[in-house]
């Protein structure tokens, strides 16, 4: 893996909005030849989204050849509900940005078959080509997208229950109360990430340092789904100082050691404007 | 002109960007989205009908504000409403297109005390008729009397004052000859058998205003029971506040009113009807209660000398329009954006709280507020484009822009964007 740490969540978001964006460029994505991006939600990935969006409306960025698959989405609750996926991908980042609606991929948690309805976002995602960048985040539980603890390393897409410690990490967004957070999402498989031909997954904050140490430095384990990403061929952990809390100083250092390894990633940022 | 219906979904999106609009209370840094004349909800749009604007207009940073509603005009432009002509829906359509000039995208014109006969000839010329880019849209006639206190007529001609006590209903009906196209009747509650009146109106859903009058509070307190939901520009003509009977002024405070029922009132906001301290006292006690209006009189828009109202004549001089050989007034010469600044200036209020006085609340007042007034999905895309001193750039109707704010078509970039331009500057009077 990489593991890519910055000062602070700024600058954490910024480096993977750099990121992306150069691998969206150097990409050439065209008219036959769509980029594939796997995006996640939640309060982590605001700041990255910010980022690109600024890319886009300066011009150096377009989503004309970008295809998105979302990881995940609760199931009961009405598309436009303002704490629905769906809500947070359009006012955080599709209605800024110029990706054709058709191309914008998110599970329907209301949708009559469930089951179905998964079954066929991992077609689509076959039939997009696969995912050529899936970016993630990781739960305070050590859950990629609601892969809570215990889900299979190699599951698909399907239906989950949430575990407590989600609910009660997600209860900020419902007020505070408990009984209006959805129970259930439909949540793209431990194995439809692995699936990626490349993982970045975005950890900041000290209160997700303990699930950093449980996904990088124990071993792959059920309980701790991000550890799956260990025997991902492409993965890189981008995160701020207050995420490595947990982490032995000589892995800290290490990694540290290489930013300037990292940051030829980065810089120089590409640009889709003539010329440049 | 058509809105919404099966051709709607087929009509070109129009995105209005660069702007911040006026919406829930606040100014939001948000596109609008435009269809079929409709406020469109474009996250909507993205996820079932997966499409994107089709033609894109760069806003300049402005304010885009619910199209300003006039609830009391008596005319504008040399058209007196209360003249019994031939041709009446002319007189209306004139002022009905100058108005947008002014932010004003709906509009009650209003009618003084008058004879019988001009509301017989008048009444049917005037029919309730939606906007477009020629001209404000008419949503229903103010009756403003004749069944007034003739100590409180104020400009309205005392021979033509007239009571309901005989017949109550049926003499009003007479005297009006339809309440086909009526939206407003403005009436002295203390007049007798003025709460049947005042119920039956209410049946037909006319809003009752409560004006020219000498009601103490507990009479207009009756008659607000009865149905009355509008005071008829408050503090002129009605008895001065009193600290032991604040008369309809009360009403603002009153907590004798059916629960849940806000009352509104009308408030000349031109620097010289109201005093700028009185209209604070007011706008503090009931700030959502609070209807701009102009009391527009023929003169408005024309500038100094003699002119028509009703059965009267007028004599104007800047922005005072008085009886002519007197100093009563009689209606303003303001415009519309010119009261809205100037109550956001006498007020300190916020700009919301401004715009909302000219648009949301008269919405309100004529329960219109889920299609006008608001920039609400599916409500009906009429809002203007202002500055931030409230200075009107440009007005649309049904998402169409007036024929005088037209925006360049052109860009550089190729794509269907576009630039608003300034209305041209007209004279003020």
């Amino acid at each position: 893996m990489r593991l890519v740490i910055l000062d602070n969540y700024d600058l954490a978001s910024e480096w993977a909005a750099k990121y992306i964006c150069n691998r969206i460029i150097q990409f050439k994505p065209g008219q036959n030849r769509y980029f594939t991006l796997g995006l996640p939600t939640g309060s982590t990935p605001l700041g990255c989204y910010k980022k690109l969006i600024e890319y886009h409306k300066s011009g150096d960025l377009s989503f004309k050849y970008v295809k998105t698959f979302n990881m995940d989405e609760y199931v009961g609750l009405p598309r436009n509900h303002p704490e629905s996926y769906h809500s947070y991908m359009w006012n955080n980042f599709f209605k800024h940005i110029d990706i054709d609606p058709n191309n914008a991929h998110i599970l329907d948690g209301n949708a009559a078959d469930l089951q179905a309805e998964c079954d066929a976002f991992e077609r689509k995602i076959e039939e997009a080509g696969g995912i050529d960048l899936f970016v993630g985040g990781i739960g305070p539980d050590g859950h990629i997208a609601f892969n809570e603890p215990g889900s299979s390393l190699v599951s698909r897409t399907r239906l989950k229950t949430l575990a407590m410690d989600t609910i009660l990490a997600n209860a900020k967004y419902f007020d505070g109360d408990l009984s209006k957070v959805p129970t259930m999402a439909l949540t793209v498989g431990v194995g439809t990430v692995m699936d990626a031909r490349e993982v970045m997954i975005l950890i900041t904050g000290a209160h997700k340092a303990f699930a950093l140490y449980k996904a990088i430095e124990e071993g792959v384990n059920h309980m701790w789904t991000v550890s799956a990403f260990q025997q991902h061929p492409r993965t890189i952990f981008v995160c701020d100082e207050d995420a490595t809390l947990e982490l032995r100083v000589k892995t800290v250092k290490y990694f540290k050691g290489l930013m300037h390894v990292h940051n030829k990633l980065v810089d120089p940022l590409y640009s889709m404007k003539e010329g440049k | 002109m058509m809105r919404g219906g099966q051709g709607a979904e087929r009509a070109p999106v129009l995105q209005f960007t660069n702007c911040r609009i006026l919406r829930g209370g606040t100014l939001l840094r948000e596109d609008l989205w435009v269809r079929g004349g409709r406020v469109l909800d474009p996250e909507k749009l993205f996820f079932e009908e997966r499409r994107v604007a089709d033609e894109q207009r760069d806003c300049g940073g402005c304010i885009l504000a619910p199209g300003f509603i006039d609830v009391q005009m008596n005319g504008g432009f040399g058209v007196d409403f209360s003249r019994a002509t031939e041709d009446v829906g002319s007189g209306v359509a004139l002022v009905a297109q100058r108005i947008l000039s002014h932010g004003v995208t709906s509009f009650c014109p209003t009618l003084v005390t008058s004879p019988s006969e001009v509301y017989h000839k008048v009444l049917p010329q005037i029919p309730v008729k939606s906007g477009g880019p020629h001209g404000a849209g008419v949503l229903g006639v103010h009756l403003e009397g004749p069944f007034i206190s003739p100590e409180k007529r104020g400009a309205h001609p005392e021979a033509h004052i007239r009571s309901f006590e005989v017949n109550a209903f049926h003499d009003l009906l007479a005297t009006y000859g339809t309440l086909d196209n009526v939206r407003i009747v403005t009436l002295a509650p203390e007049l007798g058998r003025s709460h049947e009146v005042i119920q039956a109106l209410t049946a037909q859903d006319i809003c009752v205003s409560l004006g020219h009058s000498v009601a103490h509070l507990q009479a207009a307190e009756e008659a607000v029971q009865s149905g009355a939901t509008f005071i008829t520009h408050l503090f002129n003509a009605m008895l001065p506040f009193h600290h032991r009977d604040p008369g309809i002024v009360g009403l603002l405070t009153s907590d004798r009113l059916p629960p849940g029922r806000c009352i509104f009132y009308g408030m000349i906001a031109d620097g010289i009807h109201t005093n700028p301290a009185a209209l604070r006292i007011a706008h503090r006690a009931h700030p959502q209660g609070l209807v701009l209006i102009t009391d527009a009189v023929p003169a408005l828009g024309l500038g100094n000398g003699h002119h028509t109202l009703g059965q009267m004549e007028v004599e104007v001089e800047g922005l005072v329009a008085c009886i002519a050989g007197t100093k009563t007034l009689c209606g303003s010469i303001a415009p519309m954006d010119v009261c809205v600044r100037h109550f956001l200036q006498a007020t300190g209020c916020s700009v919301e709280a401004a715009l909302e006085a000219a648009s949301l609340h008269p919405a309100q007042l004529l329960g219109l507020e889920k299609s006008k007034g608001t920039l609400d999905f599916g409500a009906d895309a009429d809002f203007v484009v202002l500055d931030d001193a409230l200075h009107v750039l440009a007005t649309y109707i049904s998402g169409q822009a007036d024929s005088q704010s037209q925006p360049n078509p052109t860009s550089a970039s190729g794509d269907s964007k576009s630039q608003l331009n300034p209305h041209p500057p007209l004279p003020r009077a």
